[in-house]
């Protein structure tokens, strides 16, 4: 047995007390349902009308902790750049004939992706009001520009080309830390929500945040389209 | 939501979550074990649905059922494996 070999055979049992070690240590660090930290339930009775949106979630991932939100969106960022640097060099061999599924495959992919992107904006338009925001409502938009190249296999190109997609999620990050810059420039601090709270509730409510939501979609949006535009391999 | 209905709908969707991962890992077929992780994701999301969770639900939702099963089919279709399953279908 190679030494490889047996790395690999070690490393699910390690795995394995890790995990029990975690879920030990989470069954005795206290009594159930009792938070150890106090600051949620802080956010959770002052957040709605300190921020004015109504899905609290939006209120912690954008206005408590938007530095953080920036974080996720830098290493989805080197994440992707590292997946297009890795899919880039491999052309695909696989000839690029266009396979004609069949008409209900064909018909379903037109039809699907205006719908899609419909869904997509809405759910990122609506990040401060229902369930959901910029990060799913971003996947959404990017799924809605691929689904079709499953349905079509071999020569599928893209509403969008790459420049275009490159250019929306360089503006978008842009748009992102510049909302907070001006929140800088104003007095306050970094990624402050502006432009006063508004009616609860409502479309335009909770200041910046919907912008802020708005560029986390597109960023997303177009980060997984790069990726995923790599591993369909159509870029030329 | 009754309590104990929740927990009927809890202990139901486990296991078919377990009986998806099941699948995912015993399927012959490529395409079938990516459409079997696309249903553990799902049941995952309604699970989550379930516990009052909505924003993770969507999230799971969109992430794994939808992002995770297209990346999976099209680097399936990219090593040409899907082109192969068929074929093997129609002999």
């Amino acid at each position: 047995m190679s030494r490889e070999q047996r790395s690999l055979q070690w490393t699910p049992l390690l795995f394995s007390v890790g995990l029990g070690f975690l879920l030990f240590s989470l069954l005795v660090a206290g009594p159930f349902g009792v938070p150890p930290m106090q600051v949620g339930e802080m956010i959770q009775q002052q957040g709605a009308e300190a921020l004015g949106t109504a899905n609290l979630v939006t209120a912690v991932v954008l206005g408590y902790r938007g530095l953080d939100t920036l974080g996720e969106l830098a290493i989805l960022f080197a994440s992707a750049t590292a997946v297009g640097l890795i899919l880039v060099g491999q052309q695909r061999e696989a000839s690029k004939a266009t396979v004609f599924l069949g008409e209900i495959f064909d018909h379903a992919a037109s039809i699907l992706l205006p719908l899609l992107l419909l869904v997509g904006f809405y759910i990122i338009l609506h990040g401060h009001l229902t369930p959901g925001g910029g990060f799913q409502g971003g996947v959404i938009l990017a799924v809605a520009l691929f689904l079709p190249a499953l349905a079509r296999s071999g020569g599928y190109r893209t509403p969008i080309a790459e420049a275009g997609i490159r250019w929306i999620e360089g503006g978008a990050g842009a748009l992102f830390i510049g909302i907070g810059l001006i929140a800088l420039v104003g007095g306050g601090a970094f990624l402050m929500p502006l432009l006063g709270v508004g009616t609860v509730g409502t479309l335009v409510s909770a200041g910046t945040l919907p912008l802020l939501y708005l560029a986390v979609g597109l960023k997303v949006g177009a980060e997984l389209a790069a990726l995923l535009l790599h591993l369909t391999g159509e870029e030329q | 939501m009754s309590s104990e209905m929740a927990l009927i709908l809890v202990g139901l969707l486990v296991v078919v979550m377990l009986a998806a991962a099941l699948m995912a890992l015993l399927a012959n077929s490529h395409l079938v074990a990516v459409a079997a992780t696309s249903v553990l994701s799902l049941g995952l999301t309604l699970l989550f649905v379930v516990l009052k969770a909505p924003d993770v639900a969507m999230t799971e939702g969109v992430v794994g059922a939808g992002l995770g099963s297209l990346i999976l089919a099209l680097a399936l279709s990219r090593l040409d494996l899907l082109r192969e399953r068929k074929n093997e279908g129609e002999q």
